[in-house]
């Protein structure tokens, strides 16, 4: 891999002679994350390389592509969002499938080291605020320069969740209640439609001792209402234990509107509500989904096993936004 | 009859072999994997245990609710879609407290460290 790199990297970089400390980050079959060090005599470069390998150019119905990807990332850095450079973006004549190479940003992803790890106390309470006025950036990139993305919409969303968890045919009683509540409040379409993230949550934000350093996989990104945003960050899954501060587990929707309002947007709460428990629900239905994937292999782990098993989890949160006992 | 010991009485045996003797010396991404098997085991071990005083409690609230008799996966097929249809809403009496109990019981297996459940434990003492 270093060397197929190396050449892949000689083209484009000027000085580069190689690359060294390529590692594997994640990956299935169809998609790649690499981490590497492009060396130059004027100092190495920390580099990513996401890509799709040699055969496998389709990508799933909802993802961006990871071209439209490469566009999204550089659009953010070029407006001053927290966002990572592309440095390159994979040419036929690279031999090396589709994807493109950006620049490593160092920090943490992992949610539960944000959460407790001293060395981000004085990042948690900026967080909520920052993330906001990043979301409004992010939301008000220009439409113009924009890549083809899918366009959402509510209800498409309702019916597609539906679909889905109707094709599992295991009756939820909580799952047909929360979908019924989204049919009831349908928000219909927003004022203005934007670029939506699409997947704004921990795990994909990397954070450094002083707060946001990067928003990271635009695999999901689309057109559509820009609270999604703002919802799909408050949902209790991503609190990882801290329920009683809903914005990732370090900050307040108030914090977050305050944010967002700083980055010159102003957020709706009905509406951010009404998205919170679609992801909510959405999160439970994923749940679902890996528990088919481990029955009809061939990814026959024990991890998906049990993510099946962590759906309950969305179960209750419905009810908790949904059916209040009041306490 | 099968004999003794009983499976959970099996299952707990491995899982503290596991948890105990395995951890200290399995290192990097192995590691990760043997917590999570671990955890499915211990998870095993509790349905084992809650799961037929639940079922039963709920089999028999749902029939109450649904005015049916049948196997629990009929009924809850049968409140799934009259949820659906908008025939039982959170007004419908009796639905919320049935939704929150077959939940609560649900998370006592699969997780009870859930912050919210914890939660809601605290308050409602049960």
């Amino acid at each position: 891999m270093e060397q197929e790199l190396g050449r892949c990297v000689a083209s484009w970089c000027p000085g580069a002679t190689g690359v060294v400390g390529a590692a594997k980050l994640s990956g299935g079959a169809s998609q790649e994350t690499w981490s590497f060090d492009i060396v130059r005599p004027g100092g190495n470069i920390g580099a990513i390389l996401r890509r799709a390998p040699p055969g496998y150019g389709a990508s799933p119905s909802r993802a961006a592509g990871l071209d439209a990807e490469a566009t999204l990332m550089q659009l953010a850095h070029d407006a001053g969002l927290p966002s990572p450079r592309v440095m390159h973006v994979l040419t036929p004549q690279d031999e090396f499938g589709t994807g493109f190479i950006m620049q490593r940003i160092e920090g943490e992803t992992i949610a539960r080291k944000i959460l407790r790890d001293a060395q981000f106390a004085k990042a948690r309470p900026v967080l909520a605020r920052q993330l906001g006025k990043v979301a409004a950036g992010i939301h008000g990139l220009p439409a113009s320069k924009l890549p083809k993305l899918r366009q959402m919409t509510a209800t498409r969303e309702i019916a597609d969740l539906e679909r889905e968890y109707r094709s599992f045919d295991w009756p939820r009683p909580v799952f047909e209640l929360a979908l019924r509540w989204l049919g009831d409040h349908d928000p219909g379409p927003p004022q203005e439609v934007t670029l939506v993230h699409g997947d704004f949550r921990h795990g994909n934000l990397i954070i450094g001792p002083e707060g946001l350093r990067a928003v990271l996989d635009w695999e999901l990104a689309h057109l559509g209402d820009p609270m999604e945003d703002l919802g799909w960050i408050c949902v209790n899954s991503w609190r990882f234990g801290e329920i009683d501060k809903p914005v990732g587990g370090f900050g307040s929707r108030e914090e977050l509107f305050a944010g967002y309002e700083q980055g010159g947007r102003r957020a709706d709460p009905d509406r951010v509500k009404f998205w919170e428990v679609m992801g909510t629900l959405r999160w439970g239905v994923m749940c679902c989904g890996m528990m088919q994937r481990f029955r009809a292999g061939p990814d026959h782990s024990m991890e998906r096993a049990m993510i099946g098993r962590r759906s309950s989890e969305t179960e209750i949160d419905l009810l908790r936004l949904l059916a209040p006992r009041g306490n | 009859m099968q004999d003794e010991p009983t499976p959970t009485e099996l299952i707990k045996a491995v899982a503290d072999f596991l948890r105990n003797e395995i951890t200290p010396v399995i290192k990097g991404h192995n590691a990760f994997k043997l917590r999570v098997g671990i955890n499915a085991l211990d998870l095993v071990t509790r349905q084992l245990a809650l799961a037929p005083d639940g079922d039963a409690a709920e089999a028999t609230r749902l029939s109450q609710l649904l005015g049916l008799q049948g196997p629990l996966g009929e009924l809850n097929r049968a409140l799934a879609d009259r949820i659906a249809k908008g025939e039982m809403d959170l007004q419908t009496p009796g639905l919320s407290d049935h939704l929150w109990q077959t939940t609560m019981d649900k998370l006592a297996v699969d997780q009870p460290n859930y912050a919210s459940y914890k939660r809601e434990l605290e308050s409602k003492g049960g």
